[in-house]
C-alpha cells in the first residue's frame, strides 16, 4: 500500500530537461518504473534510455502512464498540469517553483471535479520506500522502509524529518510534499486523510509553516484521526510581513503565526515539536507511548 | 513587489476606479505647481511603503500652494519611522499632492487570495479607516466577503451584495458595485497579491473615491508584469536585499541577529532560524539558495553574508535534494579562500552527494566547524558567534 504510489505506478516525466532527466535516472536506479519523458517537439528521441514523446496523451496511450512528474518551467507549468489532466492522468506531481498564483487559481478551478489529483506545485514529490517508487526530487538514501508517513509544505524539511527518523531506526511508509505555494492541489488535511486510510501507516509527521490557515484546517481533521501525529511549524522566529522564501510563508494575520498554528495542533491532540532538531526523537517517544514501536 | 500609493492609484484609475485628483511631486516646487493646478486645499502625503504615515508626520493638509511647498520640503527627504518600518525607517523621496476631500463616510475594501479555496476574495467593511485585523477581532460581523470564481470572474451581483452590506445603497449602488468590479479586475489583470483601499470614502458632495491604496504584485509574475515591475522604487528595499537580488538570489531577507545563514529550501531555512533561537542565538538573515546549480551561486551568496557587518559567524545548512552538496562545498571553500568570508564557518551537509561534498571539505585545508545534525550545527554556530 502506501499513499499515492506503489509497485504499479508508471511515471511519465513532463519537461524532460536537465533536472527531469537527472531525477528520472535517480528514480529508475531506486526501482521506480519511469516509463518515458515528454517534451513537446522532441518526440522520437531517446535520452539516457528513456523514450521522449511529444504529448502526455501519447504517454498514456503507449505506456499506460498513471503519474506525471512535472518539471516544466514556471511560465508554462499551468499548461503542463492541465495537459496531464486532459490526458486522464490520475496523479500529477508538480515540482516547479515560481508559478504565478493566479495561474494556480485557474488550474485549481479547472481540476475541481476532474479525476486528476494534483500534488504541489513547488514541492519535492512523493515516495513509497516499500515499493521503491519515487516521483520527486528527494534524496533516496535517507529513507528507510517502515510505517511513519511524512507530510510537509517544505521539501528540505521532509528530508530533514526523514533523516532524523531513519537515524533512530524508524522507517517511513512514505512522504508527501504538498508544496510551499499559496494555492496547492492537495492540502495538508487531504494528505493526512490519505495516510489515515493507509494500512501500512501507523503514525504521521506533519510539517507546516507560517502563513495561511492550512495547519488549522489539518488540526480540525487530526481531532478525528485514529493515528498519532507529530507536528512542527517552521518560521516561529520569522518577522511578520516578510515573505520567507515560499510565496505562502508570510505572516499576514494572527492566524498565520506559528504560535496560532501550534496552539490549534496541540488542541487537536498532535504532539507539537518546537525545536526542529527534535522531530525524530518526539516521534520515537510517541510510538513508545502508544505502543506502536 | 509593493507599489507606492500614487502608483497604486494610477493603476486603479486605469481600470476605472475613481481616485482623488492629484499627482506625485519629487520636489517642493513641483508640489507647489500641482497645488496651484488643483486649487484650494490640498493634502501632501509622503510616499513610502508603510501605513500609519499620518501619525509619523508624513501627511499634512496645506491651505494654499505656498504651504504645499513648505510641507513638501519638510516631508521630502525625511525618514519615516512607523511600527511597520522598524527603527531604521524608510526614506521619503516624493509626495502625493491631492485635492483635500470632505469625507462623509469611510469604507474598507480589499481583494486578496484566499488560499484554501484557491480563489480571490473581496473583503469589505463599513468600518473603514481602521486596521482591518482590529475590526475582524472586535466586530467580525462588520466584515463581508465574497469569492470570485476564476471561471466566470467577478459578477455584478457580488458587487451589489457587498455594496448593500456596507451601506452603499440607494444612489451609490451602481457606482459602488462597478467600482468593486473594477478593483477586482485590476487585481486579476495585474497579478495582485493584495489590493487594499482603506478608506474608500463617500465625500460630502456624493462622490465615491479611493482615498488611500495599497497594491502588491506577485513576484512570480514579474515576467509578465514588466510595466508594473518597472515602477519598483529600490529606495524602499533594504540594501542587502537589493544586493542579493542583483546577484540572482531571490530569497534573502535581512534580519536582526549575528549569525549569517546559507540554507537550501525555504522550510529548512526557516527551521534553521528557529533552531538558532533554541540554541540561544539569532540569525542575521534568511537565505534560501535553492538548487544552486554552480559554485558561483554559492560564492555570491556567501559574499553577501560575509560582507554584512552584523555577521559574526556563518552557518551553512544544506540537505541536498535537487541541490548537490558537492557544489555547495565547492562554493563554500572558494568563498573562504577568496576572502569573502572571514568569520568562523560551520557547515552541515546531508543528502545528495554528501560523501563527495564531505570529501571536498576534508581535503580543502580550510578550517571549518563541521556538524552532522541540525541541532548540533545550530549550537556550534551560536558558540562561534560569541
Amino acid at each position: 500500500m502506501g499513499v499515492l504510489m506503489d509497485e504499479n505506478s508508471r511515471v511519465v516525466v513532463q519537461g524532460f530537461g536537465g533536472a527531469g532527466q537527472r531525477e528520472a535516472m535517480t528514480g529508475r536506479d531506486y526501482g521506480t518504473n519511469i516509463v518515458c519523458g515528454v517534451t513537446p517537439g522532441r518526440g522520437g528521441q531517446t535520452i539516457e534510455g528513456f523514450e521522449v514523446l511529444n504529448t502526455v496523451r501519447e504517454a498514456v496511450d503507449k505506456y499506460d502512464a498513471n503519474i506525471s512528474l512535472i518539471f516544466v518551467p514556471a511560465p508554462f507549468a499551468a499548461d503542463a498540469i492541465l495537459e496531464a489532466a486532459d490526458a486522464g492522468i490520475p496523479t500529477a506531481i508538480c515540482i516547479t517553483e515560481g508559478i504565478p498564483t493566479l495561474d494556480m487559481m485557474r488550474v485549481k478551478r479547472a481540476l475541481a471535479g476532474s479525476k486528476t489529483r494534483l500534488i504541489g506545485p513547488n514541492c519535492p514529490g512523493v515516495i513509497n520506500p516499500a515499493a521503491r517508487s519515487r516521483a520527486g526530487i528527494m534524496p533516496v538514501d535517507v529513507y528507510l522502509e517502515g510505517s511513519v508517513g511524512v507530510i510537509s509544505r517544505s521539501g528540505t524539511l521532509v528530508y530533514e524529518a526523514v533523516d532524523q527518523l531513519t537515524r533512530l531506526g524508524i522507517g517511513q511508509s512514505g512522504s508527501v510534499g504538498v508544496g510551499g505555494d499559496p494555492i496547492i492541489g492537495t492540502s495538508q488535511r487531504e494528505a493526512l486523510e490519505l495516510f489515515e486510510a493507509d494500512p501500512d501507516t501507523a503514525a504521521i509527521v506533519l510539517i507546516g509553516e507560517i502563513g495561511g490557515t492550512a495547519e488549522q484546517e489539518a488540526a480540525e481533521y487530526i481531532k478525528q484521526m485514529s493515528k498519532p501525529v507529530v507536528a512542527f511549524i517552521a518560521g516561529a522566529t520569522a518577522p511578520p510581513g516578510r515573505r520567507m522564501g515560499h510565496a505562502g510563508a508570510i505572516i499576514a494575520g494572527a492566524a498565520g503565526t506559528a504560535a496560532a498554528k501550534q496552539e490549534a495542533l496541540r488542541a487537536a491532540g498532535a504532539a507539537v515539536v518546537e525545536n526542529p532538531g527534535d522531530i525524530g526523537s518526539t516521534m520515537q517517544r510517541v510510538l513508545q507511548e502508544t505502543g506502536l514501536a | 513587489m509593493k507599489l507606492h500609493e500614487y502608483q497604486a492609484k494610477e493603476v486603479l484609475a486605469r481600470f476605472g476606479v475613481p481616485v482623488p485628483k492629484g499627482r506625485v511631486a519629487n520636489t517642493p516646487d513641483e508640489a507647489e505647481a500641482i497645488a496651484k493646478e488643483l486649487g484650494g486645499k490640498v493634502v501632501i502625503k509622503a510616499q513610502a511603503h508603510t501605513g500609519a504615515r499620518g501619525k509619523a508626520g508624513g501627511v499634512k493638509v496645506a491651505n494654499d500652494p505656498a504651504e504645499a511647498k513648505k510641507y513638501a520640503s519638510e516631508i521630502i527627504g525625511m525618514t519615516l519611522v512607523t511600527h511597520q518600518t522598524g527603527p531604521q525607517g524608510l526614506p521619503v523621496n516624493s509626495v502625493l499632492v491631492e485635492e483635500a476631500i470632505d469625507i462623509d463616510r469611510e469604507i474598507y475594501l480589499s481583494v486578496a487570495i484566499d488560499n484554501t479555496p484557491g480563489r480571490p476574495v473581496i473583503i469589505a467593511s463599513s468600518q473603514g479607516g481602521m486596521d482591518i485585523e482590529e475590526v475582524a477581532d472586535k466586530t467580525p460581523e462588520a466584515i463581508v466577503k465574497t469569492l470570485i470564481d476564476p471561471a466566470c470572474g467577478f459578477q455584478p451581483y457580488q458587487g451589489r451584495k457587498l455594496a448593500f452590506a456596507v451601506g452603499l445603497d440607494g444612489e451609490h449602488l451602481n457606482a459602488a458595485s462597478a467600482l468593486i468590479g473594477n478593483v477586482a479586475k485590476a487585481f486579476l489583470e495585474s497579478d495582485g497579491v493584495i489590493v487594499e483601499i482603506n478608506p474608500l470614502v463617500v465625500t460630502k458632495d456624493g462622490r465615491i473615491l479611493a482615498a488611500d491604496a495599497k497594491f502588491s504584485i506577485d513576484d512570480n509574475a514579474d515576467y509578465r508584469q514588466k510595466d508594473l515591475v518597472a515602477l519598483q522604487d529600490r529606495s524602499q528595499e533594504p540594501e542587502k536585499e537589493l544586493e542579493a537580488h542583483d546577484a540572482g538570489i531571490q530569497n534573502y531577507v535581512k534580519l536582526d541577529g549575528n549569525i549569517g545563514c546559507l540554507v537550501n529550501g525555504a522550510g529548512l531555512a526557516m527551521a534553521t532560524l528557529d533552531a538558532l533561537k533554541f540554541a540561544g542565538g539569532d540569525a542575521a538573515n534568511f537565505l534560501d539558495i535553492g538548487t544552486a546549480n554552480s559554485p558561483d551561486a554559492v560564492v555570491s551568496a556567501l559574499k553577501i553574508i560575509g560582507s554584512d557587518p552584523d555577521v559574526k559567524a556563518v552557518l551553512v545548512n544544506i540537505f541536498g535534494g535537487l541541490a548537490r552538496t558537492d557544489i555547495i562545498a565547492e562554493g563554500t571553500i572558494q568563498a573562504i579562500k577568496q576572502g569573502f568570508v572571514t568569520q568562523p564557518v560551520v557547515v552541515r551537509l546531508a543528502g545528495t552527494n554528501v560523501e563527495l561534498g564531505s570529501k571536498i571539505l576534508d581535503e580543502s585545508g580550510v578550517d571549518l566547524g563541521r556538524a552532522d545534525g541540525f541541532a548540533e550545527a545550530a549550537r556550534m554556530a551560536v558558540a562561534a558567534a560569541k
